[in-house]
C-alpha cells in the first residue's frame, strides 16, 4: 500500500495526516519529500499523524530520523501522534522513543509547540 | 519414515521490487505453516530486512547482482536464508543502532530488527562469494498462542508512553 500524506494547518502548526507503509521506495521518498517541501516553505512546526501507518521497515525509520534531523536544523520541530502498535514497538526497541515525542491526542500535540 | 523438510529457492534480481516480493512469499509459507498473525508480521519484516540488506549493503544496487532466497521448512522451524553477489561482512562489524552515538543515524538498523524479531540469526560466507544471512523462527506447537488465528496484534493501541 503506497503511502499517502496530506498536510493541513492547525494554527501555526502543520499536521500531516499519513497513511499506507513507509517502506524503502516509494513511501520513504514520499515522506522525505513532503517534509523537505514543508520546511522549504517554513513550515516548520509539523505533527506526523501516524494513526494510519501500520508497517514501517528500517528505511522508514531512517526517514523519520531523517526528517526529525531535517526540521530541527531549520529550528523547527517534528512530534509523532497516534502510533499503531506495531509503530510504537518498532520505536519502542530501536530506542527511538528517546528522541521523538510522542501523542495520543492532536490538541495535546499541536499546544505542545506553545 | 522421517518427517519431511520443505524447500523452496529462488533467485530475485537486485531491484526493490524484489523486497516486497520476498516479503510476500514468506509471509504466504508462514501463513500456511501455521504462524499466528504477530510472528507472521516479525517473519515478513525480517526477510524484508534481509533482502534490503542484500539490495542495498551486498550488492550495492548493481542489477547485474542477484539476490538469493531459500526457505526450508522442517518439522520444527522455519529457516530464512537470503544470500548476495557483495563482498561479504563481519556482524561484529555492524555498529550498535542503540548506542548513543547511532540514535541519529539513518540506517543500521536492519540486522538489528532481525535479530529481535527472530529466534536464531547468523551470517555466514556465502557460496556465491557474499554474505548470507541465516535466520530461523520455530513453528508454533498447535493451539498455542502463537499459533494461526490467535495472534494478539492489533493496530490502534493507545501509546504506552507519551511526552
Amino acid at each position: 500500500m503506497a503511502l499517502h500524506l496530506t498536510p493541513r494547518d492547525s494554527g501555526a502548526i502543520t499536521v500531516v495526516d499519513a497513511s499506507g507503509r513507509i517502506t524503502l521506495g516509494d513511501g520513504s521518498a514520499n515522506l522525505r519529500k513532503t517534509i523537505r517541501q514543508l520546511v522549504e516553505e517554513a513550515h516548520c512546526k509539523i505533527v506526523l499523524n501516524l494513526a494510519d501507518v501500520d508497517y514501517i521497515d528500517s528505511s522508514g525509520i531512517g526517514e523519520l530520523v531523517s526528517a526529525y534531523t531535517a526540521v530541527r536544523s531549520k529550528g523547527g520541530e517534528l512530534k509523532l501522534l497516534h502510533l499503531t502498535k506495531k509503530v510504537h514497538d518498532l520505536l519502542q526497541i530501536t530506542k527511538l522513543f528517546t528522541v521523538f515525542e510522542v501523542y495520543s491526542d492532536e490538541t495535546a500535540a499541536v499546544r505542545s509547540f506553545g | 519414515m522421517a518427517p519431511e523438510t520443505k524447500h523452496l529457492e529462488v533467485t530475485l534480481e537486485t531491484q526493490v521490487e524484489s523486497v516486497n516480493l520476498a516479503e510476500e512469499m514468506c509471509l504466504r509459507l508462514a501463513e500456511a505453516a501455521g504462524f499466528g498473525e504477530d510472528e507472521c508480521y516479525r517473519i515478513g519484516m525480517s526477510v524484508r530486512e534481509g533482502v534490503i540488506n542484500a539490495f542495498h549493503y551486498g550488492n550495492k544496487e548493481k542489477p547485474e547482482k542477484k539476490i538469493h532466497l531459500a526457505v526450508d521448512l522442517t518439522p520444527d522451524k522455519m529457516i530464512i536464508h537470503v544470500a548476495d553477489e557483495g563482498t561479504g561482512f563481519k556482524l561484529s562489524d555492524v555498529p550498535d543502532p542503540l548506542a548513543e552515538e547511532n540514535l541519529l543515524s539513518t540506517s543500521g538498523r536492519g540486522i538489528f530488527l532481525m535479530r529481535a524479531f527472530m529466534d536464531e540469526f547468523d551470517v555466514v560466507p556465502a557460496r556465491t562469494g557474499g554474505a548470507e544471512i541465516v535466520m530461523s523462527k520455530r513453528l508454533p506447537s498447535p493451539g498455542s498462542p502463537e499459533a494461526n488465528g490467535n495472534g494478539s496484534g492489533g493496530h490502534g493501541s493507545a501509546p504506552h508512553r507519551e511526552a
